[in-house]
């Protein structure tokens, strides 16, 4: 190897590490800062080594938050949005690629123009809906409204119009029902872009904040995202309390990584889908 | 056999697009009309805003945020600057950074490739409340920044309680103009509510740090389109530049980056639909402040609301965002329409 191959890689690699300092290291502080205490955190920030070694923060998490009711919310409201989109989104993905039907040209465009409305201008709209139904501050408000999602009919269109139609033909000549035909023969086959679904539903619904702000206010049914935009805001009392903050935030972050390292391939996967699509 | 098929579908089709339907009728298309209804009017948030007892407002809401002087109007053509330097800040740093590492991470001489993709990508799909967080310790005053820049000597700003513009930072210490005292053509004169100093602010130290989270959270997508787009460029032609003795820049600007547009365009109009919509970061990290710099027109419409219980206002503001950003998704969509 040349000694300007050497060097390139060398640099190569100089940046990609630098690189991955900046974009890990942030989580290094963080968790190293949420096991220290309040003074060694504000003195030595940078540092990743508590001294001392404290779980205080956790003690106080569990202890003097409301923390255990939003996490129970998070996962129940993640549970059910979850299902429901890969359900509905499947089920309308199927409708929209393969059942004929009148009007079909006309729901695909309206899902198409759904996937363009911004969700931050929908606050007040979603607001006065919940309002006006007698929904506001309640689970099915913080519910219901999530369990469909344009991108998720979008993506299982897409699809379902990419298998060939011969596995359903065959099943059709037997005489199956629609209905039965996608349950047991349509949707095994779909499982790559099922979990592609669940994965991004999973993870959509537990970070989801926006949407928590308008449909509740009773903090018996925040979810974690609404919980520590409420602890942060200062519902802590005394202090700047950054290492209760931090750990919080942890915890909240810790199922997204792991959903994250165990499936990454079926999130590459859709950011490269998200490429292709345009 | 085959009508009964058909017929069947008839039904079928409906009956499996309506949970989907009725949920997104219901709570997006419904609420739309709604919102557009409210806008009209000056409801407080006290009972039915469909009721006659409601003061219709016509268009006024429109036009205080366009053509009255008024505190509407200054408000929101300043959170229209805040996000427009924010726009113009974050969308080429994201493009550039993500270009940039998807071509060292591309490069074919190194391994462990799949190791730092995954290192640049995590912070995008980390919860935007856990992440402001961890950035809200990062620029406290004693917090990490200030530690590394004091490790180079510089005293760090107060992140967050510092509304100074950049550029006007950048023009006081170029010695040009004098901070304190700018010049009258500047500071007497101006548009829409705003002096002309006010609107050639820059973002605002504060907005910085915001502007830094973003860029630093949605890099990594954006990476992984470019790398997408790298891996299915033929190597014929980059190896042909070589052989033609062209360096290693010189087949970025003329092989790679050609070929790359369609991508480049995705990415850059991706990033400015996005950007537009600015709303938890700030809710969380700063909700305006200091000194309203890093008010954007999503948070505004948000605090008009629910703050200030001014629902009509609130809705025009999300309807003049809403129709920003749908021309920019369409100008995008009708710009890509050949390669659907």
């Amino acid at each position: 190897m040349t000694t300007r191959a050497l060097a390139s890689r060398f640099a190569g690699y100089a940046i990609l590490i630098f690189f991955s300092l900046v974009f890990l290291y942030p989580f290094v502080i963080q968790i190293s800062n949420s096991f220290k205490t309040e003074a060694d955190a504000s003195a030595n920030p940078l540092s990743p080594v508590p001294h001392p070694f404290t779980t205080d923060a956790f003690d106080r998490i569990f202890g003097s938050t409301a923390f255990p009711t939003w996490l129970g919310n998070s996962v129940l409201v993640t549970i059910i949005v979850t299902l429901g989109r890969v359900l509905f989104g499947s089920m309308a993905g199927y409708a929209l690629a393969r059942l004929r039907f009148p009007g079909r040209p006309v729901l695909f465009a309206l899902v198409l123009g759904m996937m363009a409305v911004p969700p931050v201008v929908l606050l007040i709209p979603k607001f006065l809906v919940l309002n006006q139904l007698g929904m506001y501050n309640s689970y099915p408000a913080l519910i219901v409204p999530l369990l469909a999602d344009a991108t998720g009919i979008f993506i299982m269109k897409q699809f379902f119009e990419s298998v060939p139609v011969s596995v359903e033909e065959a099943a059709r000549i037997d005489g199956a029902g629609v209905f039965r035909m996608f349950w047991s023969v349509v949707l095994p086959t779909a499982k790559p872009a099922l979990i592609t679904l669940t994965i991004l539903s999973f993870q959509g619904s537990w970070n989801e904040f926006p949407h928590t702000l308008v449909s509740v206010q009773d903090p018996g049914l925040f979810t974690l995202p609404r919980g520590l935009a409420d602890l942060v805001s200062g519902s802590l009392g005394a202090g700047t309390q950054y290492p209760l903050k931090l750990g919080a935030a942890l915890l909240a972050t810790i199922p997204v990584a792991i959903i994250f390292v165990t499936f990454q391939r079926y999130f590459v996967r859709d950011a490269n889908e998200g490429a292709e699509r345009g | 056999m085959a009508t009964g098929i058909r017929g069947n579908e008839r039904g079928a089709g409906w009956l499996f697009i309506a949970p989907a339907a009725i949920v997104l009728g219901l709570f997006m298309a419904l609420p739309i009309l709604m919102a557009l209804w409210v806008s009209l009017t000056s409801w407080n948030g006290q009972g039915s805003p469909f009721t006659s007892d409601v003061p219709f407002a016509g268009l006024d809401n429109y036009t205080k945020l366009f053509a009255e002087d008024g505190l509407a109007r200054q408000d929101f053509m300043t959170s229209v600057r805040n996000n427009g330097y924010y726009v113009l800040f974050v969308v080429p740093i994201q493009t550039v950074l993500a270009l940039g590492l998807a071509l060292v991470v591309n490069n074919r001489m190194l391994k462990n490739k799949g190791f730092f993709r995954t290192a640049f990508y995590f912070p995008s799909v980390t919860s935007s409340v856990a992440i402001s967080v961890v950035f809200l310790f990062m620029f406290a005053n004693t917090g990490a920044i200030n530690a590394v820049l004091g490790v180079f000597g510089i005293d760090g700003p107060q992140w967050f309680a510092d509304p100074r513009g950049v550029l006007h930072l950048l023009l006081g210490w170029t010695g040009l103009v004098d901070v304190n005292a700018p010049p009258a053509a500047l500071a007497d004169h101006g548009v829409l509510g705003l002096t002309w100093w006010d609107w050639i602010s820059g973002p605002s130290v504060a907005m910085c740090a915001i502007i830094t989270l973003v860029v630093w959270t949605t890099s990594g997508t954006f990476m992984l389109m470019f790398l997408a787009a790298l891996q299915n460029l033929p190597v014929q032609l980059d190896e042909a530049g070589l052989i033609d003795g062209a360096n290693r820049w010189q087949r970025f600007r003329h092989i790679t980056l050609p070929q790359l547009r369609p991508t480049l365009f995705l990415v850059l109009t991706l990033g400015l639909i996005a950007t537009w919509q600015v709303f938890d970061q700030i809710y969380v990290m700063s909700q305006g402040n200091p000194a309203k710099t890093t008010l954007t027109p999503a948070f505004l419409s948000y605090r008009t609301a629910f703050r200030d219980f001014d629902y009509g206002s609130g809705a025009a503001i999300s309807f003049v965002l809403f129709v920003l950003i749908v021309v920019l998704t369409l100008f995008q969509r009708w710009v890509m329409r050949e390669r659907r």
